[in-house]
């Protein structure tokens, strides 16, 4: 057995939160190693290529876009805790989003960077809300969104304290519970105010080639603080001596050992990998008790998400523009009285979702994507996908790809003829919850992690910390805070 | 070192981790924290820039000594001397 590699620090996942991670570590001369099950780095934000062309997953917009100069944000902080160069990630902002409810998208609420304009039009569709609003949003820019042990509390009913309103409650709920929530019907109010800001008092950009740049930006960061890193090479095992993980067994069947673990695959999946160990201590009577609590207790309060989402990505031979689509970058919408974001009861729930436009960000004169691209992103039912035979997944797949299509066409402006989108279409893919775990080892197809968030990343092993999705910062950003965070706070700050 | 020259050390290390920020104006013996916008990850990261670039240890207990540029001469500069700089 080779136990001759040992770290400093392991990281678990080359996604967002590991690589922050990774740099801050490396930074401050840590041996920190990451290691990544798949090929390619970015976890649930990551890209691949398919038939020439390359696709994005996961990011539609990176949210929590500054302009240069406002300070005290995630975002300046990341720069500035990764030692980040603003021009580096090469931001281009959205153009304009909607929140469109309603079965034509008959309400609808403009946003952009600019807050203002999203609170002018609260104040005119909603004129007997506006003063609840505006104490919300007060409420919202005061509120410590970042201390790791502030206490739980329902959103929906701090909201309702402030909105009398129910479509207004909706409308604001629709886009903060897709771009992060794991929970059903309602969120914990620091989650909420965490996306909330992400969204509308901050807002949306992205660079021209989509999360390849900020990817590169990270990797680049890392390897010249002199991380390492290992692809396709996953952590089979953690193996749990006396209340520490006293080593990681990898894919290849090699052993390393590490003082501090971080791991970025979420809290439910980490302790599987520890009751595995578990389990096999088990079978030679060698179980430690402290070992079997970390089994139980995890079960009990970590379960799995129930919230998976399936995307379809369609490939123009023209801009959007041309089809009449130039201005939404990003529409959530929804066609029914009541907004529901709960756990699928078909395949796909295609009353609700989000499209993203990826064309229409600013990107400046000239500047421009090669092709035209149209993404829909709706709920999902992991169970649904996950067991269907080769022929009908490929089959169902194909089904649910025209509904949801024609479900966010309703949310749009109205092609120039029926048929334009079909005849401008030159390719269209699809991931599904079974996509999902496939790339990135979440069960259920659950992106966003799992409902119950442990904010100071500690779990039952003195020397296992998580980040990342299940630790509670959300969106792309708050991915990277996230490792940054843990870094500091467990390794860094800590002396250790 | 004088502790001039300590201060200096300590805007250096402050123009790398908030290159966003202006320090050419910074009066010495106000809070840091009251000039620009520095959080406790930004002090965390002077306290680890200090033991990465100089050797310098800055137990947690102490991190309030450097509140501001004079307050960080006059902790700083004894442990630059004691170490022979």
């Amino acid at each position: 057995m080779n136990t001759s590699s040992h770290y400093d620090v392991a990281i678990i996942g080359a996604g967002m939160s590991g690589l922050a991670a990774g740099i801050r570590l490396a930074h401050f001369g840590k041996k920190v190693c990451i290691f990544e099950r798949h090929n390619v780095t970015g976890g649930l934000n990551s890209f691949y290529s398919l038939g020439g062309r390359k696709y994005d997953v996961g990011l539609h917009a990176m949210t929590n876009f500054v302009r240069a100069g406002v300070k005290g944000t995630p975002l300046t902080k990341l720069l500035r805790q990764l030692r980040i160069e603003r021009d580096e990630f090469a931001l281009c902002e959205q153009k304009r989003s909607r929140v469109a409810f309603g079965p034509h998208g008959e309400a609808s609420m403009t946003f952009t960077n600019d807050f203002t304009v999203f609170e002018s039009e609260v104040a005119r569709q909603f004129p007997a809300q506006i003063d609840g609003f505006r104490r919300l949003v007060a409420l919202i820019r005061s509120y410590d969104d970042v201390s790791l042990g502030a206490v739980p509390e329902s959103a929906r009913a701090v909201l309702r304290r402030h909105l009398s309103d129910p479509l207004l409650e909706d409308m604001l709920f629709c886009p903060v519970m897709y771009y992060g929530s794991a929970t059903e019907h309602d969120m914990e109010f620091g989650q909420f105010v965490i996306m909330f800001k992400a969204l509308f008092l901050e807002g949306f950009a992205r660079p021209l080639d989509g999360v390849r740049v900020i990817l590169r930006v990270l990797l680049d960061k890392y390897r010249q603080a002199g991380g390492e890193r290992r692809m396709r090479c996953g952590v089979q095992k953690i193996i749990t001596r006396d209340s520490q993980a006293s080593a990681l067994v990898l894919d290849d069947g090699s052993e390393v050992t590490a003082t501090h673990v971080i791991s970025t695959i979420g809290a439910p999946e980490t302790e599987r990998l520890c009751a595995r160990a578990s389990q096999i201590s088990n079978l030679k009577s060698e179980i430690p008790d402290a070992d079997l609590k970390f089994q139980i207790s995890n079960l009990k309060s970590h379960p799995a998400g129930a919230l998976s989402y399936t995307e379809t990505i369609t490939v123009l031979d023209r801009e959007p523009a041309a089809l009449g689509w130039g201005d939404d970058t990003i529409v959530f919408f929804n066609d029914s009285e009541k907004f529901s974001y709960a756990r699928s009861t078909t395949p796909v729930d295609v009353r609700s979702g989000v499209i993203c436009i990826p064309n229409n960000f600013d990107y400046g004169a000239d500047r421009h994507l090669p092709e035209g691209l149209f993404r829909c992103t709706c709920l999902a039912n992991y169970e649904q996908w996950a067991h269907l035979p080769e022929g009908e997944y490929r089959a169902a797949k194909a089904r649910w790809y025209a509904d949801i299509q024609r479900s966010a066409q309703r949310f749009l402006p109205a092609l120039p003829s029926p048929d334009a989108l079909t005849h401008a279409t030159v390719a269209t893919d699809m991931f599904t919850p079974r996509t999902i775990t496939k790339f990135t080892g979440r069960l259920g197809g659950a992106i966003y992690g799992s409902p119950h968030k442990i904010r100071d990343g500690r779990t039952s092993l003195n020397n296992l910390y998580l980040a990342g999705t299940d630790q509670g910062f959300l969106g792309i950003i708050g991915a990277m805070l996230s490792g940054i965070s843990m870094a500091n706070f467990h390794i860094l700050q800590a002396g250790k | 070192m004088t502790k001039d020259e300590t201060k200096q050390v300590v805007l250096e290390i402050i123009a790398d981790i908030a290159p966003d920020e202006d320090i050419s104006n910074l009066k010495s013996d106000v809070r840091l924290r009251d000039q620009m916008q520095l959080d406790s990850m930004d002090f965390l990261d002077i306290v680890m820039e200090l033991r990465k670039r100089h050797n310098i240890e800055v137990p947690e207990a102490d991190y309030i000594q450097l509140a501001s540029l004079d307050s960080c001469a006059e902790y700083l500069t004894p442990k630059f001397t004691a170490l022979g700089k």
